[in-house]
């Protein structure tokens, strides 16, 4: 089942799975000269407290990219550390490995660089093998309304594959058509858009996506 | 009166000129040291006045160093006054160095010009603001004697204005002898401008010399042969007029309203261009090469005319034009009067120039600029406070120069006119946000930029936020651009990233007065070739329209109450006018006219408040939510200059009270909060500020996004510290830019309840142009993006042959599912 937060809940294992939470986003930014508001771990962590106290998953998967360097947890204010040990002590967390931060995190639960479970591969970069559920390109797609454009982050799948959008609160997107995401899906995508409080389907037919 | 000495009369002489009155005040001025705004009409000698007392100084007591600063808003402005200043100081043989600085200029100039300054240094406000961060500035500005601004209307009361205006401040810091001379087209209010030009930021302390002008311009109107067109704002159905008058003139420069329009009346020019006349066409999206190009043809006079936009409003003064042609409404006295200008650019001879209106409602606009012309009723806002971004850069970029002590800054930089009322509070905050972002939560002192010493004294900590600082300089920010390049060939121009989207290859749109087929999105830029076919789209970028100013709004409300006025209108306009008459009513000066009629199974409202469309805009978001509420079921909405209309379900009474003062209480807070203004104003605050970096063209566009979206910093910066300085700043900044929601406010204080109703069975005349802007305009139903998507969602399902929309599906099951192969979708849903 999809959320239209962004996360994918499993009910028959009671699983929920999230990706690119992209912690301290706003402190790496400030470590580089940009003091970005220093809120975003916080935002990111309040919403993930609120899908755990919804669903109650006897597991919690991040899909990678849980921080957004390898220097993150450092950098973690008190309080939001605090948290998400409490949120780990509720449930048991699988922290899959991303690109953005390899080393495992001195967090309680498994690290681990892919998960499977009833076959299906849960990994941060998709494009291994299939089913297979993955994150890593914080997909998000345009649709055209009457009036306007309207772009919002989303789920990307063709039945086999399901690409999960980004969690975190500061993580921007990359348009679904972008080849980077449209190679993982050669035989056309459907896109499930993240609205208020429901999710918004299209399909984006494989001709459009390849001619980007 | 002074008089000139004698090499300067002689030189003045042998032209056969006199100094004017207003060149030889200013040169009084200057001996005795004081700073002065001179008013006065293009044309009339202005910035030689300007430069003169500096000159005669220097050729009286030659000296090494920089004397004279002058900033222009425009790089253009300053490389042409160095060539006009350099001719007559080498007639005169004075010894004077004079050179332009830009961002432009070559390193090892820009070097030497910090070792040694020129005499005069012509530069843009960004130019100073970086000479300011350096180091060295109080060594290379401490002998500055004179400071000359030009334009100073077109940059008090924006935000480059507002840098420019605390650079000078800094500048009577570090040279606190140097006198300032404003120099400023015709404004409607002088006082504001004097205040900006003064050391001290009071209008007092600038002598006022104002220059009226000669003959009045002559302006007249077009119309065209046959029908006069109900409704549209390009113009294209007058081009065989349009070109006939180019035919008639030397030059001409045919003045649109947006950078589209541009590329449509260029288009249609050239279609019936028989005598193929050179036109050209020059607007602020074209690569810069290329515009400077079209303007060295049109000095040389090589061009017959030039269609442009705005980006011509400001400049170098081109002998040769001898009439301006205005394509669609004028919008405001002040702006017509600028762009007319810019024919006979000599202050005794009349400017000619006609407007062409674009439709019905267009005549009775241009009518009424032409009398505001005659009257010479100029419009003028407020001076607005100066931006807390811009000081927040400034600070930063004045720690890079040297440390500072808190309190000797902030007096300093309360003495720049648009922070004379700055409060000490929204100071320090916007220090403590240079320092470390000043948040509630201190989690970033480990990162601090700036750092007090123990006599309190601030630093910047190191020369890499210097340099980074003087990378994010300036106060322009632009919408995601992207590149226009020919394939295999050069550079067009450049368009917003969000149109380029909306293109699939093989699209057409009309570019650069091109027809080009988009090739497809390469690293940096779109690629395109010349030619195609299909209806080609036109970008549109963001903020093109501007509002009709008050003023000519007032004045359009009177013509239409006194039909003795009607005779000069055309006879289709008159017919119009006495119909609605009949059938309905006139709008009212003083009151409100409010029409209810059904037509195709709904209720439409129609309101003739004449505030412009964005503020109808603003209106109909807020109208749909009292409608809502009220219970009369409202579809939709549509707003041009004139007129806002909305369509119900049911039928709209008590329309009276719709109107009501209380309508800018919650909903205007409730739209106030999701509005995309607030989010786009944020936007700029936080790069102007050096929140986030400042997006560049051309710079690598990676995959995933390396800058963060300004959008998802508000939302969590709202909620997390609502009263965080930079949010401030743009609530600030939107409450002043904003003027939308001043002119609503200022329309129902106008009509105070009065609300004349007509219930009609039927459209009225007057109504006929706004209902068929519907289908043409965007329709903004109340709609949030939401119930948009759904809407779609709903659609695209009905045309795939889906009965209902998929609910979410199941967690893909390792079994894959099989979808029914489809057909690629549909031309018409750009997915």
């Amino acid at each position: 089942m999809l959320d239209p937060s962004g996360a994918l809940w499993w009910p028959d294992r009671r699983v929920l799975v999230v990706s690119d939470l992209h912690l301290e986003k706003g402190s790496a930014a400030a470590v580089r000269g940009r003091p970005l508001p220093p809120y975003d771990s916080r935002a990111t962590l309040e919403r993930l407290t609120l899908l755990l106290r919804r669903y109650g998953p006897s597991r919690v998967i991040a899909l990678g990219d849980t921080f957004h360097d390898d220097d993150g947890p450092a950098r973690l204010a008190a309080d939001d550390r605090a948290r998400i040990l409490r949120l780990a002590g509720q449930t048991a967390f699988v922290w899959v490995q991303g690109n953005h931060d390899p080393t495992p995190p001195d967090l309680p639960g498994d690290a681990v660089n892919e998960w499977v479970e009833d076959g299906i591969a849960f990994r941060h970069d998709g494009g291994v093998s299939t089913p297979e559920i993955c994150g890593h390109c914080h997909p998000k797609a345009a649709i055209e309304t009457r009036g306007k454009w309207v772009s919002r982050p989303c789920f990307v799948t063709d039945g086999r594959r399901l690409m999960l959008p980004a969690f975190g609160a500061y993580t921007g997107g990359l348009d679904a058509r972008d080849r980077a995401i449209a190679q993982l899906f050669p035989r056309g995508m459907r896109v499930f858009l993240l609205g208020r409080d429901r999710l918004y389907s299209f399909p984006l037919s494989r001709a459009r996506a390849a001619a980007i | 009166m002074g008089t000139l000495p004698e090499r300067f009369a002689a030189w003045f002489a042998a032209r056969g000129w006199s100094p004017r009155p207003h060149q030889l005040a200013l040169i009084d001025a200057g001996e005795a040291g004081e700073s002065v705004l001179l008013v006065a009409p293009t044309g009339g000698g202005k910035t030689l006045a300007g430069f003169l007392p500096s000159l005669i100084e220097l050729a009286h007591t030659p000296r090494p160093g920089l004397h004279t600063l002058y900033v222009s808003p425009l790089k253009a402005l300053a490389v042409d006054i160095a060539r006009n200043l350099l001719a007559p100081a080498e007639e005169m043989g004075l010894d004077v160095t004079i050179e332009t600085r830009s961002g432009d200029t070559p390193a090892n100039r820009r070097a030497r010009q910090r070792e040694a300054p020129p005499n005069l240094l012509l530069t843009t406000p960004e130019s100073l603001a970086l000479l300011l961060s350096l180091p060295d500035a109080g060594k290379m500005f401490g002998s500055l004697a004179c400071v000359v601004i030009d334009e100073v209307h077109a940059l008090a009361g924006t935000k480059r204005g507002d840098q420019l205006a605390l650079g000078l401040a800094r500048l009577a810091t570090l040279a606190p002898g140097a006198r300032r001379v404003g120099l400023s087209a015709t404004v409607a209010h002088p006082g504001p401008l004097r205040a900006y030009v003064a050391p001290t930021g009071r209008a007092e302390d600038a002598m006022l010399i104002e220059t009226k002008g000669g003959a009045p311009p002559q302006v007249g109107m077009i119309l065209p042969d046959g029908t006069l067109p109900w409704a549209g704002h390009m113009g294209l159905f007058s081009a065989p007029d349009i070109y006939a008058r180019l035919r008639d003139a030397r030059t001409t420069i045919v003045f649109v309203n947006t950078r589209a329009q541009a590329e449509l009346v260029f288009d249609s020019l050239w279609r019936i261009n028989d005598d193929n006349l050179p036109i050209a066409i020059h607007h602020g999206s074209l690569e810069v090469a290329q515009r400077r190009k079209v303007e060295a043809a049109m000095a040389e006079g090589k061009l017959r005319a030039v269609v442009a936009t705005s980006s011509l409003d400001l400049g170098i003064d081109w002998a040769g034009v001898d009439q301006v042609i205005q394509v669609g409404a004028p919008k405001g006295v002040s702006r017509l009067l600028q762009r007319v200008g810019r024919a006979n650019h000599r202050m005794d001879e009349a400017s000619r120039a006609v407007l062409v209106p674009a439709n019905r409602f267009e005549v009775l606009e241009c009518e009424a600029a032409i009398e505001g012309v005659a009257a010479m009723e100029l419009d003028g806002d407020p001076p607005r406070p100066g931006g807390l971004d811009v000081l927040a850069q400034h600070l930063l970029l004045t720690a890079c120069a040297g440390p500072f002590m808190p309190d000797a800054m902030y007096a300093e930089v309360i003495r720049a006119a648009p922070y004379a009322a700055l409060g000490r509070r929204d100071f320090d905050d916007t220090l403590r946000f240079v320092e470390d972002g000043g948040y509630a939560l201190a989690s970033y002192e480990r990162w601090r930029r700036l750092f007090r010493d123990s006599e309190g004294r601030m630093h910047v900590v190191n020369t890499r936020v210097a340099r980074q600082a003087r990378m994010n300089l300036g106060t322009i920010v632009e919408a995601p651009l992207i590149k226009v390049r020919l394939a295999r060939g050069p550079v067009l121009g450049e368009i917003e990233e969000y149109f380029v989207n909306m293109l699939v290859p093989g699209d057409t749109f009309m570019f650069a007065g091109r027809l080009l087929t988009f090739l497809g999105l390469r690293e940096t830029w779109a690629e395109v070739r010349d030619g195609g076919s299909g209806t080609p789209k036109v970008p549109a970028y963001e903020g093109g329209r501007m509002p009709m100013t008050t003023n000519l709004a007032d004045r359009v409300r009177a013509m239409l109450q006194d039909p003795a006025r009607w005779h000069a209108f055309p006879a289709p306009v008159q017919e119009w006018l006495a119909l609605q008459k009949s059938r309905s009513r006139l709008p009212g000066r003083r009151d409100l006219l409010v029409e209810t009629f059904p037509r195709g199974g709904r209720w439409y409202l129609v309101a003739y408040c004449f505030e412009g469309r964005q503020a109808h805009q603003t209106l109909g978001m807020l109208m749909t939510r009292r409608l809502e509420r009220f219970g009369f079921g409202p579809l939709g909405y549509v707003a041009t200059d004139y007129v806002l209309a909305c369509w119900c379900a049911h039928r709209p009474t008590d329309v009276a009270r719709l109107f009501e003062q209380d309508m800018l209480g919650d909903d205007l807070e409730a739209w106030m909060a999701e509005s995309s203004m607030l989010r786009r104003t944020f936007r700029h605050v936080a790069v102007i500020a050096g929140m986030v970096d400042r997006h560049r063209p051309g710079a690598e566009r990676t995959r995933r996004q390396v800058t963060v979206n300004t959008d998802l910093i508000y939302d969590v910066l709202r909620k997390h510290e609502p009263d965080h300085i930079l949010l401030r700043a743009t609530r600030a900044d939107a409450a002043g830019g904003l003027t939308d929601v001043g002119r609503i406010a200022g329309m129902l204080d106008r009509i105070g309840g009065r609300v004349t109703h007509m219930v009609l069975s039927r459209v009225s005349p007057l109504a006929v142009p706004v209902l068929l802007e519907i289908g043409r305009e965007n329709i903004h139903a109340g709609a949030g993006e939401d119930d948009l998507l759904a809407e779609t969602e709903a659609l695209v399902a009905e045309a795939m042959g889906e009965a209902d929309p998929p609910p979410a599906p199941p967690v893909p099951a390792p079994r894959p599912q099989p979808r029914p192969r489809r057909r690629p979708i549909q031309a018409s849903l750009k997915l």
